[in-house]
């Protein structure tokens, strides 16, 4: 008989509790320990610290932190939903809530903090929250669903955090602070001023200086208001408590274990208790420098360090690095170091532009050593400022702070950094250790960097070989997806303010690039209803944005002449608009074809010759096709039940009610549909990016068909649809994708791309897993709401149709290098005159 | 303000500058019967060279989308959407291909 071997009961798996079941694993030590670990939630140990994410589309799974089959491979019980509640050291065992009774021989502590509330009357009201937990978020937003207004108590990095999540749940929403500023903690008086600028442009009402003396409880016994210590009273559904948190020392002080003053597991360099069996780590523990740390790198060292101390190995835990980054989209704020100054004879150097909102501060010894410094409005160099930390930096602490075009070009790459720089402060992982990674995937599985807060990634990316940049193009870091979000969030209307604001450093106040300004133009387009913008795509600073063929509301043909598509919907037409077609097409000259989506395409018109073409075409009921748009093209249909002997419902009347709701809207690139009568499917609709089969009950819908380069049939969604259901289930499908697919995807290779696939997007849009359906479907009513035609809004006005012209100095005269030949009884382009050079491409 | 190019006979007014949407172009018709493709950036500042797009020989880089590279103003064609920058004409995505330029001003309207 072998000896038993030694129990370690772990209580609370949080993100510290899992590093330390990591810790464990990765030094052998699950193999010589038998391990249970008591967990509180009804869910693994999970990203909290991008809890946040929840609410813009990450799920559960995204969130978690613990490797599918981790426990099972190491064999470690983990008991859900059964937190511990009772110590008894001289036994050593610990007692759950279900009763059950597990002895240990060595017993860790990883319980984290409880949010603070302050003790105001009416705190427990319905309509009050805290933000820790998923369960937390999922509270939150179910209650906002029928509210208008929140408001969250406490400035600081989780308050705003929260505050951000609130308004993007479309709440009007404020926050009080009583110190005089924002994130006290972090930034100073000035970055404090910066911040504030900054989050009152995102919509948020601001109240510093002030505290919470009451939550004031309507006649329903809900919130509804707050009352202020400088004696207003402010109207609000709903209440975050964001004022701090305590640590979870309860369980410890009822077992006699050692506490703080001001609570806090007491525990030695070692992470052990006043009871040398007991370890307390992360956010529950008081380290011996007498601080809590109420961030994750702090705790994730101190799981390193207990699980060393176990296997007798010597590594201490002393203290750490306060370094902050708020993750708030769209507003960089970082504080690193000695963000104070409290160091003595420290020197500050100090940018502020309160124009636009940025102010940047280091503190530095009088031998030129960086000690710390606060980023407010552009926290672009944090990832390198941070690692220099303790290190005289490479230039003058000058050009560190001034922004890109003031003075003289700062190279301070990362190559700027010593191997020794801790580039990821969360794992504390040098700049040697990446380098040695060829991928950012092989970064974060080999060294974990990058997988706490996040604010290196930027840095290893720049460190790694070949930088597998995301960026949508040479002006922005960001994704398409990541793009929607800041403009939907910020509310921005302007491609110019948002590259200046978020473009790369060296892509700001200049021109952007044809990548990414139709690309903005489109999402703006999407948005425009939302966003109180013209939804005209060619107003304003949004005639620069578009392509060609948008800015001209027409498709370019190779010899610089346009076709003309006019709607055709369904593919139904009268025979009245079939002759008005011809004779335009007559009258212009214009060679005529069907196309392959049911309609008629006019092609060779001149520039100047398309608002008399649109003329007759607009009198005559058409509205434009949006050929050119990334953009809805055709709903196509088959002749269905009323005609058809097979048909079961009448396809061509889904049709063309599709493509009426639909159309003009804009999309990350075009997309197409088709209604079929009966499973026989003659409009193929299983090729288009939605298409809809009838059945005797209802109707099919089929998402993510492409016909094209790369076919690809479409996946059946759901099944026997009524009518609204159908239009509903589009709307949330099409919105869904909008929101999230990248430039120049269609719908098939979104969705093989998407995470989960086909689960994934029925969750998302048939049983709301996310909760975003609502917003969807509003983005969409908001849409079919502003449709407008475009070429008839064009006609209407002589400064839009100014654009129409050949020549700029010679408006009448035709360009003599649009010219066409005879071919089969209508036109072609003459592509002789094109001659470049003597010689025809 | 008008935007004047220079040509063979001089310096040829094209239109005024408030004509000209920032970051898009038009097309002047030249005395010989060439064409210009006339931009302005963002910052208001004028550039004028040739209208034929050399990939495929149509007359089409005035309604081409501008930008900035490496800190440089560039066009792309609408066709194929080679890049051209704005100052010297050279194409910046084909070593051996070039259009041509103008010397252009802005001018107080007399
Ligand atoms: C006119 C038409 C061909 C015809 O004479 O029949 C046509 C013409 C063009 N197609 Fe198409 N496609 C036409 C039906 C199709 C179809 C068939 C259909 O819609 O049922 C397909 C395959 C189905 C699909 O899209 O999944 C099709 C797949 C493409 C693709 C490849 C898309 C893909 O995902 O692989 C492109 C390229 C692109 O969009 O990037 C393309 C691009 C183009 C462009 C826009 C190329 C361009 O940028 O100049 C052509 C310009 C049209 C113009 O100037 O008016 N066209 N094209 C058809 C117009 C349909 C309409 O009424 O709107
Ligand atoms: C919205 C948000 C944003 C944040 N952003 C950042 C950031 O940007 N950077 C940063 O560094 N930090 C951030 N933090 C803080 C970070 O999440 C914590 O520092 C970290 O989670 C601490 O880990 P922990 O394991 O100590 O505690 P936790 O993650 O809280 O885990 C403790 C677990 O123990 C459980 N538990 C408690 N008592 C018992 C019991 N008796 N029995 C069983 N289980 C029990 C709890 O339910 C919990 O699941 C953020 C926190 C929040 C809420
Ligand atoms: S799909 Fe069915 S209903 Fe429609 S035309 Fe074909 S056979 Fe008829
Ligand atoms: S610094 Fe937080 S993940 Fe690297």
């Amino acid at each position: 008989m072998s000896e038993p071997l030694p129990t370690i009961v772990l209580i609370g798996h949080g993100m510290v509790g899992q590093r330390y079941l990591e810790a464990l694993a990765e030094r052998g030590a699950t193999a010589t320990h038998r391990i249970t670990v008591l967990c509180e939630e009804p869910r693994p140990a999970y990203d909290r610290v991008h809890l946040t994410s929840y609410f813009s589309g990450s799920t559960a799974e995204d969130l978690s932190m613990t490797p599918a089959g981790f426990m099972e491979q190491h064999g470690i019980a983990l008991h859900l939903d059964d937190p511990a509640e009772h110590i008894d050291r001289a036994a050593r065992t610990v007692t759950s809530r279900s009763g059950r009774v597990f002895p240990y021989d060595v017993l860790v502590l990883a319980t984290g903090s409880y949010p603070f509330v302050p003790p105001v009357p009416g705190k427990d009201a319905p309509g009050c929250f805290v933000y820790r937990t998923i369960e937390d978020l999922l509270a939150i937003e179910e209650y906002a669903k029928s509210r208008s207004s929140g408001a969250v108590v406490g400035g600081g990095l989780l308050g705003l955090e929260a505050a951000g999540a609130l308004q993007g749940l479309g709440l009007a929403t404020r926050v009080v602070e009583f110190a005089p500023r924002l994130m006290p903690v972090q930034v100073d008086e000035g970055g404090g001023a910066a911040l504030l600028r900054t989050i009152e442009s995102m919509g948020l009402t601001v109240h510093t200086g002030v505290g919470t003396q009451e939550v004031v409880i309507g006649e329903d016994g809900h919130v509804s208001g707050m009352r202020l210590s400088d004696g207003s009273t402010v109207d609000t559904d709903l209440v975050v408590f964001s004022a701090g948190v305590r640590p979870r020392d309860q369980l410890a002080r009822d077992a006699g274990l050692d506490v703080g003053e001001r609570g806090g597991i007491a525990v030695d360099a070692r992470c052990l208790t006043s009871d040398p069996r007991v370890y307390a780590i992360g956010e529950c523990a008081l380290a011996v420098d007498g601080r809590v740390y109420g961030l994750v790198a702090p705790g994730y060292e101190m799981a390193e360090t207990a699980a060393d101390d176990l296997l007798g190995r010597a590594k201490e835990f002393t203290g750490a690095d306060l370094s902050t980054k708020l993750k708030l989209l769209g507003v960089d704020v970082a504080s690193f170091g000695d963000a104070h100054g409290t160091t003595p004879d420290s020197l500050d150097v100090v940018w502020s532009d309160s124009r636009s909102g940025v102010y940047k501060k280091l503190v530095v010894s009088p031998d030129g050593v960086l000690l710390g410094g606060v980023l407010v409005g552009d926290a672009d160099s944090y990832g390198l400022l941070r690692p220099l930390t303790g290190s005289v930096p490479p230039v003058s602490p000058e050009q560190l702070v001034l922004p890109a075009g003031v003075g003289a070009p700062v190279a301070l790459g990362p190559s700027a950094l010593p191997d020794h720089a801790v580039i990821c402060s969360c794992h504390n992982v040098t700049k040697k250790a990446i380098a040695a990674c060829a991928t950012l995937a092989e970064v974060k599985k080999c060294t974990k960097a990058g997988t706490g807060c996040g604010s290196c990634v930027k840095v290893i990316g720049q460190l790694l070989p070949a930088a597998a940049d995301q960026g949508l193009c040479g002006c922005f870091p960001f994704t398409r997806a990541e793009l929607y979000e800041i403009v939907r969030t910020r509310r921005l209307t302007s491609y110019q303010e948002l590259l200046d604001g978020h473009g790369r450093p060296e892509a700001r106040g200049g021109d952007g690039c044809e990548v990414c300004k139709p690309t903005v133009g489109s999402i703006i387009a999407s948005l425009a209803p939302t966003l109180g913008a013209s939804g005209y795509v060619l107003d304003g600073e949004q005639a620069a944005l578009q392509d060609t063929n948008d800015h001209f509301l027409a498709n370019m043909q190779r010899n610089g002449s346009y076709s003309v598509v006019p709607r055709i919907p369904g593919g139904e037409i009268t025979p009245d608009k079939l002759i008005v077609i011809g004779e335009v097409a007559r009258d212009f000259g214009l060679y005529t074809k069907i196309t392959g989506g049911q309609r008629i395409d006019l092609f060779g018109a001149s520039v100047d010759q398309l608002p008399r073409i649109w003329a007759r075409l607009v009198d005559a009921g058409f509205e434009s096709g949006h050929a050119y748009g990334k953009a809805l093209r055709t709903v196509k249909s088959c002749v269905g039940q009323t005609w058809c002997r097979y048909g079961v419902q009448d396809s061509v009347r889904m049709a063309i009610d599709l493509e009426l709701r639909y159309r003009g809207l804009r999309a990350p690139h075009k997309l197409k549909s088709a209604v079929s009568g009966c499973a026989r499917e003659c409009a193929e609709a299983q090729s288009k990016d939605f298409g809809v089969i009838a059945t005797a009950s209802g109707w099919n819908l089929y998402v993510g068909g492409n016909g094209g380069a790369t076919p690809r049939h479409a996946d059946l969604l759901a099944q026997d649809l009524s009518d609204a259901e159908l239009v509903r289930l589009i709307d949330r499908f099409l919105m869904f994708y909008i929101r999230t697919a990248d430039r120049l995807e269609r719908t098939s290779t979104w969705l093989e791309r998407l995470e989960g696939g086909l689960a994934h997007l029925r969750d998302v849009v048939v049983h709301d897993s996310l909760g975003l359906c609502a917003e969807l479907e509003a983005l969409m009513a908001d849409h079919v709401a502003h449709y407008r035609d475009e070429w008839a809004e064009t006609l209407q006005d002589p400064e839009r149709l100014r654009r129409f012209v050949s020549f700029v100095n010679a408006p009448g005269a035709p360009d003599p290098t649009v010219k066409f030949v005879p071919e089969r009884d209508q036109v072609k382009p003459d592509l002789a005159v094109l001659t470049i050079g003597g010689a025809v491409r | 303000m008008t935007v004047e190019l220079q040509v063979a006979q001089g310096w040829l007014t094209v239109c005024e500058l408030s004509a000209l949407t920032p970051g898009r172009g038009v097309a002047a018709l030249l005395p010989d019967g060439s064409q210009a493709a006339v931009f302005v950036d963002r910052a208001g500042r004028p550039y004028a060279i040739g209208n034929q797009d050399p990939f495929t020989g149509a007359h089409v880089l005035s309604r081409g989308l501008v930008g900035t590279a490496g800190g440089r103003p560039f066009v792309a064609s609408p066709l194929l959407k080679q890049r051209f920058d704005l100052e010297s004409g050279r194409c910046l995505d084909d070593e051996e291909t070039a259009v041509r330029t103008y010397p252009v001003r802005t001018a107080a309207t007399s």
